[in-house]
């Protein structure tokens, strides 16, 4: 009689057929993400650097990318391309897909409130990583919204001439290096809580990378 | 006979074998501790100063090339009919800055009397133009927003002649690529002809209803709201129309070199 032999553990989730905790777009664009995203940072660090909007705020050059202004607007202006398409790709396919409605909605701030309750008392519970907890999905929601500032306050003080709509949404030129300014705050804010977790929960990094 | 011959053949490959492995090893020890010490420097170089990325020539070469990829963007998205805004006498920033690569006094002194502004290239009316000629021009006056590659601003009054007039005035080829520029204080620069014939480019001989001064260009500066401060000369001396790419000061040290608004 021929009995089958055993497989290893880790295959035995695809084996069965259950699909991956995150898809390789996801995978994919999540890292092209986070290339493209810290580029544009400390590339324009060094660029706000060169004529700060708040003057008491300067960026220690040490850690910005470019060398010197022409440098980093180099950069900035090569990695804005990888940040805008991938995140078209990324917005497309989660939208496309259903992903983004399954996984970051419904959001209501009573569940926000009971989550941040739970997790600041420890008792958050992250063993299922295929579901996202209130805090989660909010922090996810507002770092693409995030972006989306990022990119339309950035197009506004690039081509203030030719996007007047975006250059007077943004309450003109200068008032879009304000708006440019505090999205980028608030998107380093979320890289430093984002990569906190991940080092509280590591199978995360890893289900990032893997898929499960 | 034969089978001396054949074990002759093999010691001697064993022996030469052994001398080329000898000698790779010789070989490939320095190398290999030269390629380490170099890994070792790269990846000190970057952790001290955090941009030695920069210093590569592949990268550079990318960096460029995504640049003027960058160039061709602009100019595609570059509408000649759209008109940066305006503001108000109020509205205008005193006292409106100085910008330059040298100090406010190092500004050069053009003598006005014995001045002539030379064009050339491709140019059907290459004579030398007077001061007083070029103020009896068309006149134009504009409030705009003067934006720095650094990301300041500031509003200024500038009154001139429009640079599309000009350019067909003295005959230029308008469907050549480029109009470049030659200045008194040793700057360059060159735009795209869509931009050179836009209605509010100006050539620019007053500022804020006086006579420019030197700090600000005299006798003369190229006003366009549509372009970053770098891409305004000051001080022209030639203007020359061509199809064959002329770069420009900061633009040859990297600025982006359409430099639009």
């Amino acid at each position: 009689m021929q009995t089958t032999t055993a497989r290893p553990p880790a295959s035995q989730p695809l084996a069965h057929g259950m699909r991956p905790i995150h898809p390789l777009w996801l995978r994919i664009t999540h890292w092209l993400n986070a290339l493209a995203a810290l580029v544009m940072m400390f590339s324009g660090w060094r660029i706000y650097d060169a004529s700060p909007v708040f003057p008491r705020i300067v960026i220690p050059t040490s850690i910005t990318l470019g060398g010197w202004l022409g440098g980093a607007l180099q950069w900035h202006f090569a990695a804005m391309w990888l940040l805008a398409l991938n995140g078209l790709v990324y917005l497309a396919l989660n939208l496309a897909s259903g992903r983004l409605v399954a996984k970051l909605l419904p959001l209501s701030p009573r569940a926000v409130f009971a989550d941040l309750r739970a997790a600041l008392a420890g008792r958050l519970s992250h063993a299922d990583l295929r579901h996202y907890n209130a805090v989660q999905k909010l922090a996810y929601l507002c770092a693409i919204a995030d972006l989306i500032a990022l990119v339309l306050s950035g197009l506004a003080i690039w081509k203030s001439v030719q996007f007047p709509l975006l250059r007077e949404l943004m309450g003109g030129y200068d008032n879009a290096r304000v708006v440019h300014f505090c999205a980028m705050s608030l998107l380093a804010a979320f890289v430093c809580v984002h990569v906190s977790m991940v080092a509280l929960v590591p199978r995360s990094l890893l289900t990032m990378l893997r898929g499960h | 006979m034969n089978i001396h011959d054949r074990k002759i053949v093999t010691l001697d490959r064993a022996a030469v074998l052994a001398d080329a492995r000898r000698e790779t090893a010789q070989l490939d020890m320095p190398s290999r501790r030269l390629f380490g010490k170099r890994l070792l420097t790269l990846g000190g170089l970057s952790m001290l100063t955090g941009c030695s990325l920069t210093d590569d020539a592949s990268v550079n070469t990318f960096l460029t090339a995504v640049s003027r990829l960058n160039d061709r963007v602009q100019g595609w998205l570059f509408d000649p009919h759209r008109l940066a805004p305006t503001y108000t006498e109020a509205q205008i920033t005193r006292p409106f800055p100085f910008n330059a690569f040298y100090s406010v006094d190092e500004a050069p002194v053009v003598d006005g009397d014995s001045y002539r502004l030379k064009l050339s290239g491709l140019v059907t009316g290459q004579r030398a133009w007077t001061l007083p000629e070029l103020y009896a021009l068309p006149h134009a006056e504009q409030i705009t927003r003067h934006i720095c590659v650094e990301g300041w601003s500031a509003i200024g009054r500038w009154g001139g002649t429009p640079f599309a007039g000009f350019l067909r005035r003295v005959g230029a080829d308008t469907t050549a690529k480029y109009v470049g520029f030659r200045c008194a204080d040793d700057y360059y620069e060159s735009i795209d002809m869509a931009t050179a014939l836009h209605p509010q480019t100006l050539l620019a001989f007053d500022y804020d209803g006086e006579r420019l001064p030197a700090k600000y260009g005299y006798p003369m500066k190229l006003r366009m709201p549509t372009k970053l401060g770098y891409k305004n000369p000051k001080h022209i001396v030639e203007i020359f129309v061509t199809n064959t790419y002329p770069g420009g000061y900061w633009v040859d040290q990297g600025y982006n070199w359409f430099g639009g608004a």
